[in-house]
């Protein structure tokens, strides 16, 4: 019964931790890797919609760790993965928050990252059996 | 550049965090869906319950 849900969720072969890097590293990629293309395609819109928004909003992506805040709030947008890196590289985001939608839109950036990481895990526990 | 009101900013958000909650800690669609629906009201419903209270303690 297990070996079968295994064969299902295409968890017989390959890395284990692959479902997780590659969800972490690309919003639904977790998922898509194991054929749960709904599920898969509904987080990544949610989170790279909840993303862009965040960066339309004028948010601002973290780039240092000059305090405990800044530490907390750069692991919540390292929680992006290529999403963080590539807006980085092209500049994207505000430097400073200078308004109140850019206050939110950094929260919604940095939460985007943690709800990345929660589908992530929840891929690799899809990976390993621990859920259906 | 997006400004979106205060209320649609909590909506979006809601919305959005409802999705992957209720996908990652529910095993089947029916309880993914209403999870969802359960996070997304408590979400919403807990922003205006709020908002209420701050309204009352700054009057």
């Amino acid at each position: 019964m297990a070996n079968s849900q295994d064969k299902k969720n295409g968890a017989s072969s390959g890395f284990v931790y692959l479902p997780l890097i590659a969800g972490w590293l690309v919003p639904g990629a977790g998922h898509f890797l194991l054929r749960k293309w709904g599920r898969g395609a509904l987080l990544a819109a949610s989170i790279v919609g909840m993303f862009s928004i965040g960066i339309a909003m004028q948010g601002e992506l973290y780039s240092g760790a000059k305090d405990i805040l800044e530490m907390l709030g750069m692991a919540g947008d390292l929680g992006n993965g290529l999403l963080y890196l590539i807006s980085r590289a092209a500049g994207l985001g505000a430097d400073q928050v200078t308004i109140t939608t850019g206050d939110y839109g950094t929260r919604f950036i940095v939460v985007a990252g943690l709800l990345n990481v929660i589908a992530a895990v929840d891929a690799h526990n899809l990976r390993t059996g621990r859920k259906a | 550049m997006f400004r979106p009101s205060h209320f649609a900013a909590v909506v979006l958000f809601a919305l959005f965090a409802s999705v992957v909650f209720g996908i990652t800690q529910r095993d089947t669609p029916l309880r993914m869906v209403r999870y969802g629906l359960y996070c997304f009201v408590l979400f919403v419903g807990a922003a205006i319950a709020l908002s209420w209270i701050m309204y009352f303690i700054a009057r």
